[in-house]
């Protein structure tokens, strides 16, 4: 038993990424920017492979995936084909995919790069090529009990770009991590805004102790990646156990059950049929336009975070936390540029802003926060208008709202009670109507926190902690004083 | 006025010019003309006669008011029906695609209506241009007007048939294997495979990409470079398309071969040649040699795989563009409630494809398979370079290479209908041109048994201009033979 839960998992990924920033797609001047559009708007006779139409490349999404390559330390090849990929699914308006390949004469657009993960661990990529998305299929409730299927070509014809990598990852939670910083490098890169809903997917490959390789299909996050690899590690280490043999399969991530189902066995693998496509032309990519794009490489994830430890003083796994979701790093600098004090400012936002919105399901552009926002909540902090502990709940109110601190505080009644004369005469109601606790606190100092804590509930929670101490403890010695007497 | 019909595009251009006719006058003599023999020559899948009128009209008013017109100003054209057009349905005389109506013009098609043409239809050809006889057509077969018992040659049999009978000036055919040059040789015309590249492939419903273009069936070479001028030019929407700076072909239509060399490959004249075929095509040769030009027989080794390899290439390439025949988004569809998609989908490509067509999706489907892939495509892929290299060798010695169009006369229907290959084989003369991507031109040099023959040259790339002056010499100066319309 215990040696299965010990066996080495090794995980490889095949991640498949939008180019989001793009005007058009891949190979029309149809729109890319399809979301919250009616369905079929976004098409033409091009991406919809009507009979005698044909494909021009997007020179632009040639140059971003080249960018990508270079981000992710690669070979660019001079000269890249395209391929087609040929099998019928009513997603794919042609019944193939113009695609790359690496096999028999192909050549993608990069080979052999790596990304180095936080912590040092390197993960080797293998290659990056350029394909079309294929349109997105609906059905009522599950795919196994829709009756009809509906076709959506808006998303067909979208430029991908597909980063595999080697079977270097050990965990899901390393994966997750692996994900994580490519989307950082991409959304740093300017490329592709992996925020955007289904604009990063991927598959995955997973075998224990070098067994059989099972393939996982449909992954539509970083976070379902990680449920999926989980849930499919559990399920190969339960037959290891029974002693069952793991066979060769590819299987499908039913994100609503939270399990892999079988799609097909090894033995009935597709055969796609690539063939070079005849309607393009051979892209070739000069050292001169490589040398442009390397020169125009913005500051990457490591060197961003390097620069924000350096520049603001904040410790590394604030800098670590920022920089992985490209946003709120300009939103931190933003903000640091007006308020003095950037490590707590890094707090703030790595630890309660970023918990909230994992909360809320929410990216930081849904919001209506500004930085504004949240410098005049921690000048409220630091003049001692609000509490920290109400200041968590200001920031989640101005995550909803956009309103600024000063304006919720007052809305709420929020501010701290500094009224010394108002709480001695709460404090002579709690006095009155607490006679056996009065009497402990005399003695007691846990019972002066009872008091306190009395006090602080009679006001809501907004009476200046501080001061209600103070006036708590006058309150008492008074009482000693009139006793001794 | 009959004889309106038998005159070159640039001589009615002139009398449309000169408003001696008019184009209004002239396109009814053409649906005139239809009329009257279309029932038995079958030329067209679909006449645009309404459209036709008004574009002449169109012309006409321009003409009147001394408004400038285009170079081929109210001349009728007849378009094979795998060439879209706007607003007209295109079916690739497939079941497949009978109620196809594209919503864009072919590249080609612009500039025809941009040169005030008149397209007066769409032509019969074997559907999806799989054919060299228009027998494989959903609409039916077309007739050979020279002999209503022979097939008119295919793929692109219905734009041959349509010039010949007088029914159109002009037509556009599309050239994969030959589709073009055969049917040009067995109704006694003149076609023009221009190099890869040269004309716009945008709105041609594929067949077989990197083999095919679309190419003119005239009756003359003037003709033949007048609308090849038009149709040829860069278009940004087809990226295999060349932006190469040409000069117009009219301007090469002069009587000179003199010192020209002429390459002879005996493979051309090999087994399955007719001997009277044979016989022609040499005496043609030994025509442009008294007017200046020098012959020498060759070998090409390389030839005997042509054949072979185009139909791996041309059924590969096949089988993937024809996928997307689903009956999901357009064409033609069963009912299918109650059916999952991939039964859906292998329902209506069981019934919405020929024989013929179906028979090459297979062999594509199969040659680019897991484990054939390397013996059949890519070997294929392989001679397809060595025929290239062969002949960039030989075009080192030569201008141009001389050979028979059609390696046999105009066959009767139904005669090679039984065994495929037999039909394959017609195409082993001029599949060389499409694979090593160069031009080529079928011109009449006589007749046998009373059947036209043609003679095909071919040129290095971009050198369509060698092609035209040998055509037009050899044209000018062959005597006219006895053959007569049949209609």
């Amino acid at each position: 038993m215990q040696e299965v839960a010990d066996l080495k998992v090794r995980i490889g990924l095949e991640v498949h990424c939008q180019l989001t920033s793009l005007k058009s797609k891949l190979f029309c001047g149809c729109s890319a920017d399809y979301r919250q559009s009616e369905p079929n708007t976004h098409i033409c006779p091009v991406c919809m492979g009507l009979p005698g139409t044909l494909p021009v490349v997007n020179r632009r999404a040639v140059e971003d995936a080249v960018l990508a390559a270079l981000a992710l330390n690669m070979e660019v090849s001079s000269r890249t084909l395209f391929y087609r990929k040929n099998y019928f699914y009513p997603d794919m308006p042609k019944n193939f995919q113009i695609s790359q390949y690496d096999r028999a004469g192909g050549i993608p657009i990069a080979k052999n790069g790596y990304i180095k993960l936080d912590g040092g661990k390197i993960v080797r990529i293998t290659r990056l090529q350029l394909e079309e998305d294929p349109g997105k299929l609906s059905y009522e409730g599950t795919i196994e009990t829709s009756r009809v299927a509906l076709v959506d070509y808006n998303r067909a014809g979208v430029a991908l770009i597909e980063i595999v990598t080697e079977p270097d990852m050990n965990s899901p939670r390393e994966a997750r991590v692996f994900l994580q910083k490519l989307r950082s490098i991409l959304e740093h890169l300017g490329i592709s805004s992996g925020e955007l809903e289904g604009s990063m997917r991927c598959d995955a490959n997973i075998s224990i102790e070098s067994g059989t390789r099972v393939e996982i299909k449909n992954i539509s996050s970083f976070k379902e990646a990680e449920r999926a690899l989980n849930f499919e590690i559990t399920r190969q280490r339960n037959l290891l156990r029974k002693g069952m043999r793991i066979g060769r399969e590819t299987r499908h991530w039913d994100e609503t059950r939270r399990i892999t189902i079988s799609l097909r066995v090894k033995e009935e693998e597709e055969d796609y049929r690539y063939f070079p496509e005849p309607d393009l032309v051979p892209i070739v990519i000069t050292s001169e336009q490589i040398e442009n794009r390397k020169s125009a490489m913005p500051e990457l994830p490591d060197r961003h975070k390097e620069r924000l430890m350096a520049q603001y003083g904040i410790p590394l796994q604030n800098a670590e936390v920022l920089t992985e979701n490209k946003a709120l790093a300009e939103f931190f600098e933003e903000c640091a540029r007006k308020y003095n004090r950037p490590d707590l400012l890094s707090n703030w936002l790595v630890g309660d802003l970023l918990s909230y919105l994992y909360e809320m399901g929410l990216e930081l552009r849904e919001t209506k926060i500004t930085p504004e926002n949240v410098i005049s909540m921690l000048k409220l902090i630091d003049c001692g208008t609000i509490s920290g502990k109400i200041a968590k709940d200001v920031l989640k109110e101005m995550l909803l709202t956009g309103k600024s601190a000063e304006e919720i505080v007052e809305e709420k009644s929020m501010k701290r009670i500094a009224d010394e004369e108002y709480l001695k005469q709460l404090t002579e109601k709690i006095f009155a109507s607490n006679p056996g606790a009065v009497r402990d606190a005399l003695r007691m100092e846990k019972a002066v926190r009872f008091l306190v804590g009395q006090l602080m509930k009679e006001t809501c929670g907004k009476a200046d902690p501080q001061l209600a101490n103070i006036v708590i403890k006058e309150r008492l010695k008074r009482l000693r004083d009139e006793e001794s007497r | 006025m009959s004889d309106l019909l038998e005159l070159p595009a640039s001589r009615l251009i002139s009398k449309i010019r000169a408003q001696e006719v008019s184009a209004e006058e002239y396109i009814s003599k053409c649906y005139e003309r239809i009329e009257k023999v279309e029932k038995r020559i079958h030329a067209f899948i679909t006449l645009t006669e309404k459209m036709a009128l008004e574009k002449a009209r169109e012309v006409d008013a321009k003409i009147r008011s001394n408004r400038s017109v285009g170079s081929l100003a109210g001349i009728a054209v007849a378009v094979k029906d795998n060439i879209c057009t706007l607003g007209v349905r295109t079916t690739c005389a497939s079941k497949m695609l009978e109620s196809f109506t594209p919503p864009y013009d072919a590249t080609v098609v612009e500039r025809l209506k941009s040169q005030d043409a008149v397209i007066i239809g769409k032509t019969n050809m074997d559907e999806f241009a799989m054919g060299s006889s228009t027998e494989h057509s959903r609409f039916g077969p077309t007739r050979n007007p020279y002999d209503l018992s022979r097939v008119p040659g295919g793929s692109s049999g219905g734009s041959a048939a349509a010039v010949a009978s007088l029914e159109a000036t002009l037509a556009l055919g599309s050239d994969t294997g030959g589709s073009v040059r055969c049917p040009a040789s067995f109704c006694n015309l003149v076609g023009l495979k221009p190099t890869y590249g040269l004309v716009s492939r945008y709105g041609l419903i594929a067949y077989a990409n990197s083999l095919e273009q679309i190419s003119p069936i005239t009756k003359c070479v003037a003709d033949a470079a007048l609308l090849t001028d038009v149709i040829a030019g860069h278009d940004n929407r087809d990226s295999t398309s060349i932006d190469a700076g040409r000069s117009s072909l009219s301007r090469h239509l002069v009587e000179n071969v003199a010192g020209m060399r002429i390459g002879v490959p005996q493979e051309f004249f090999g087994r399955g040649t007719d001997r009277d075929v044979s016989k022609v095509v040499w005496k043609a040769i030994t025509k442009l040699e008294e007017l200046g030009a020098s012959h020498t027989e060759i070998k090409l080794e390389c030839l005997d795989y042509a054949l072979a390899s185009y139909y791996i290439i041309a059924t590969s390439e096949a089988s993937s563009n024809l996928a997307r025949y689903d009956g999901l988004r357009y064409g033609f569809r069963l009912e299918d409630d109650g059916y999952d998609w991939s039964t859906a989908f292998s329902r209506n490509r069981r019934s919405g494809f020929g024989a013929e067509v179906k028979r090459r999706i297979m062999l594509g489907t199969f040659a680019l398979s897991a484990g054939y892939y390397d013996e059949y495509y890519l070997k294929a892929q392989r001679v397809r370079t060595l025929i290239r290299q062969e002949l960039e060798k030989a075009f080192k010695s030569f201008e141009l290479l001389a050979a028979p169009t059609m390696p046999i006369l105009p066959f009767r229907l139904k005669e090679k209908l039984r065994d495929p290959l037999e039909m394959y084989m017609c195409d082993v003369d001029t599949v060389v041109a499409n694979l090593a991507g160069i031009p080529a031109i079928s011109v009449p040099c006589g007749s046998s048994r009373g059947l036209p023959v043609g003679i095909q040259f071919m040129a290095p790339v971009f050198r369509e201009d060698l092609l035209i002056r040998a055509a037009y010499t050899l044209e000018q100066n062959l005597v006219q033979t006895s053959l007569k319309l049949k209609i």
